[in-house]
């Protein structure tokens, strides 16, 4: 539990922060003096409801794969049958093939910022056929492992494989709904101001699941 | 006025807030149904989670009619037994408690005491909804397929939950997982609007510090939900891969009916590892908002300002950071090193000290106050003392000593049902007959009310005081019958068949809570728009109840916090937060606040 707890650690530990440095200073009981009417606490104007909602919802999801990683490296000490397994080449090909999927809504996001229709379609589009292939790659490397007698049942360090790149590989496919969204606003020409928060949410969430896919793809290269 | 110590030149003008666009639908179904605002998604959160709760309630009396009578009734076999048991445990904790505290509660009160229109994200959170009814729809499933719902007891153990033999290996089990990651799913819907609704919607004035303590609650609780239910999304994933595709994460090498089972060196303890993750701070996600809930209602109904609002907030934002270090105290017969259980004992003990703070801070609210003993009044009152006694026994089993040999008795039973259900059932009564007139327009009935109150306080003791003497004396916890046991006394037959009636006498005093709150919806004297005189926002609302969109063409400005009670100089004893200092009516020099 130790990865969970450091995680869980620095993110109470800033809300903490956050929250104490909005409450030490303040006399809840005095009614309207000044700077409490000047939303002094509120959060600056960048943290839209969008992105807030996003980094909550990216903090769950980290909690959830921070525990994932804590079952796994539990389960390697609990019991004596770990036989480490050795990931397949074809997930650095993957790993190429996700980077390419967060430039390519890097650029989405980058063209709606510049009001660059054309930019934005050609990054949406590099973005998520990218995604598709690391998926598919992702599925390849599951064949690939079946054919080499890496079953599900074989051994933990397996199944902890299956059950990770799995559940990163779902994230994704969620994140492909947002992805269609922005492709359908991008391909409908509907306003910039739209298809950017679309793009931006996107570009952020890919931009965390490939954070996320280094450190998964680095705890099974290592273990 | 300088004697309420205002500077009027001070206060900011009303700034335009960006104006939320609403879904306003003509359709019955789209305003009933699928409706995106969040008041009709609370009373549909409400509904469900009543109705599944009442199951449990049915469930919970089948037990007692087991323990009370053994023997007697025919329908009741080992088996049905365990499943009641687990089924009753599950559907209290996750699908009544949580969904109703969260669901109801959060959709029904942020969204009015932030002064927003609606939550951030209505689309959303109409989804969360039914993703939630999905959830419960499959738990109801796990009824009615071969082999019945689970048996393994609410905590899942493996290897237990899914070895041949246990009631409703075929299928039960796997519904319950998968019903489980559905309502998580759901939740963090849901979760993440109360989150964003309650950092970015607040409307102009209402800073975090002006926060009504009822949306601090609610706000903490949906952090750690959002935090901690993953652990055991982890662990019914995990479950699900053992139980259905044979992979060995938690089941052991082990003979399951005479037979080696396919599986391999599994951890069970690394179950009961990310269960407990979880499971510690549910009970917080659980108590939190009602912790919030209930210092609004002493407030209200002491008409006295609430004794230190910032400790109570930063023992809430305390409380919710140590639920996370210590949940290996519910495994303390796990096996674990002793050192290791030395520490999770600490990290529960120092939990009770923001916990005896915000307690201390309760009555130090009563103390002097106006009190008036309304029913949300005393079912306040009556959960400060559930909730110290409860949290008492809470510091015999903290301590591993005295854990070891009570943990699996009835004691244990006896403890958590008075601080973790007895307890936020206490709220939710008190929580409902508060804001039933805001919802409805109606008053319950007093006389009714009160009834109800008297028979489920004095009833609950009934049921569960005896037990921390049956626990006491040994008797386990969980078995279906005793047999011929020699350190049972007869005392102990007596008393459970005792509690049994009481629990019989606490249910069917329910009827009375539903007859009131039917009846009183078509024939309850009419409310007005603040039957309270509360401060809070959701009671100054143009309309009762209020419209889509909650308040009039404009949002209220905040100047001031939630508790002005009994301002001195102010010619009312209360003062709404959206009432500026200039327009609060004074008395004249020397003369005192009348007594209401």
């Amino acid at each position: 539990m130790t990865v969970t707890l450091i995680f869980l650690a620095l993110l109470l530990g800033t809300f903490l922060t956050w929250i104490v440095r909005q409450s030490l200073n303040v006399r809840p009981w005095a009614s309207a003096d000044g700077p409490s009417v000047n939303e002094s606490d509120s959060l600056p104007p960048a943290a839209t409801p969008a992105r807030v909602g996003l980094a909550v919802f990216l903090a769950a999801v980290t909690s959830l794969f921070a525990l994932s990683i804590s079952a796994y490296t539990m389960r390697m000490e609990l019991s004596g049958d770990w036989i480490p397994l050795a990931p397949p080449p074809l997930l650095w090909l993957n790993t190429l093939l996700l980077v390419v999927g967060s430039v390519g809504l890097q650029r989405a996001w980058d063209g709606a910022r510049r009001n660059r229709l054309a930019q934005v379609r050609s990054g949406l589009k590099l973005g998520g056929a990218a995604t598709v292939a690391f998926i598919v790659g992702q599925l390849f490397v599951w064949m690939q492992l079946q054919a080499a007698g890496h079953h599900l049942v074989t051994n933990p360090a397996t199944a902890f494989f299956y059950l990770i790149t799995a559940l990163h590989a779902v994230h994704l496919l969620g994140g492909l709904i947002a992805w269609v969204r922005a492709m359908v606003l991008a391909s409908r020409g509907e306003s910039m101001r739209d298809i950017h928060v679309s793009a931006e949410l996107c570009a952020l969430y890919w931009h965390f699941l490939l954070l996320l896919w280094f450190i998964l793809f680095g705890m099974l290269l290592v273990t | 006025m300088a004697r309420l110590g205002h500077e009027a030149t001070s206060y900011a003008p009303p700034l335009e807030m960006p104006e939320m666009e609403l879904v306003h639908p003509k359709t019955f179904i789209g305003k009933y149904v699928f409706s995106q605002d969040a008041k009709v998604i609370a009373i549909q959160y409400f509904i469900t989670a009543t109705s599944i709760g009442l199951v449990a309630l049915v469930l919970s009396i089948l037990i007692r009619l087991q323990l009370g009578f053994p023997g007697t009734f025919s329908f009741l076999d080992p088996s049905s037994y365990l499943q009641h048991v687990t089924m009753h445990g599950m559907i209290m904790v996750v699908y009544l408690l949580t969904a109703l505290l969260l669901g109801a509660f959060g959709n029904y009160l942020i969204p009015l005491m932030c002064g927003a229109r609606d939550m951030v994200f209505p689309w959303l959170n109409m989804l969360s909804y039914w993703t939630y009814l999905t959830a419960v729809l499959i738990l109801v499933a796990s009824f009615f397929v071969p082999g019945g719902p689970t048996g393994a007891g609410w905590t899942l153990y493996p290897p237990q939950a899914i070895t041949p033999g246990t009631p409703g290996y075929d299928w039960g089990i796997i519904l319950m997982l998968v019903s489980l990651a559905v309502f998580i799913a759901g939740f963090t819907m849901g979760g993440l609007n109360y989150v964003v609704t309650i950092l970015q919607a607040r409307t102009r004035g209402m800073t975090l510090m002006r926060l009504p303590l009822t949306i601090w609650g609610i706000f903490m609780a949906t952090v750690l939900a959002l935090l901690a239910f993953p652990a055991l999304l982890v662990a019914a994933l995990m479950m699900l891969m053992d139980m259905l595709a044979g992979t060995s994460f938690f089941m052991p090498t082990m003979i399951a009916l005479g037979e080696q089972t396919g599986y391999e060196d599994g951890s069970p303890l690394l179950f009961q590892h990310l269960f407990w993750f979880f499971g510690h701070p549910e009970v917080y996600i659980v108590a939190l908002p009602a912790f919030g809930i209930v210092s609004d209602i002493l407030a209200t109904h002491a008409r006295r300002n609430i004794f230190g609002y910032r400790m109570m907030v930063w023992a809430l934002i305390a409380i919710g950071g140590l639920s996370f270090v210590v949940w290996a105290h519910h495994m303390y017969v796990s096996g674990m090193n002793p050192y290791f259980g030395f520490l999770f004992a600490t990290t529960t003990l120092i939990i009770a000290v923001p916990t005896a703070l915000k307690v201390y801070n309760w009555v130090l609210t009563l103390w002097k106050g106006n009190i008036q003993l309304t029913v949300p009044m005393l079912f306040a009152i009556g959960f400060i003392f559930t909730f110290v006694n409860g949290g008492l026994s809470g510091l015999f089993l903290g301590n591993v000593t005295v854990d070891v040999p009570l943990a699996d008795t009835y004691f244990v039973v006896g403890h958590f049902h008075m601080v973790m259900a007895v307890a936020p059932i206490m709220v939710i009564f008190g929580a409902i007959y508060h804001w039933y007139p805001k919802v409805t327009g109606r008053m319950m009935n007093d006389t009714l009310g009160k009834w109800h109150f008297w028979i489920t306080f004095i009833g609950t003791y009934g049921i569960y005081y005896p037990m921390h003497y049956i626990g006491l004396a040994g008797v386990p916890r969980r078995y279906y019958a005793y047999g011929e046991t020699g350190f049972i006394p007869d005392s102990v037959i007596s008393l459970n068949a005792a509690i049994t009636i009481a629990a019989i006498v606490v249910a069917l005093a329910q009827l009375l809570f539903f007859y009131n709150m039917f009846h009183s919806y078509f024939r309850g004297r009419e409310a007005g728009p603040n039957p309270w005189n509360a401060t809070t926002l959701e009671w100054q609302t143009e309309h009762t109840p209020p419209h889509h969109g909650n308040f009039g063409r404009e949002l209220p400005v905040v100047y001031r916090w939630a508790y002005d009670y009994g301002v001195p100089g102010a010619r009312h004893d209360f003062i709404p937060q959206n009432v500026s200092p200039d327009d609060v009516e004074t008395l004249p020099e020397g003369q005192e606040v009348p007594a209401r």
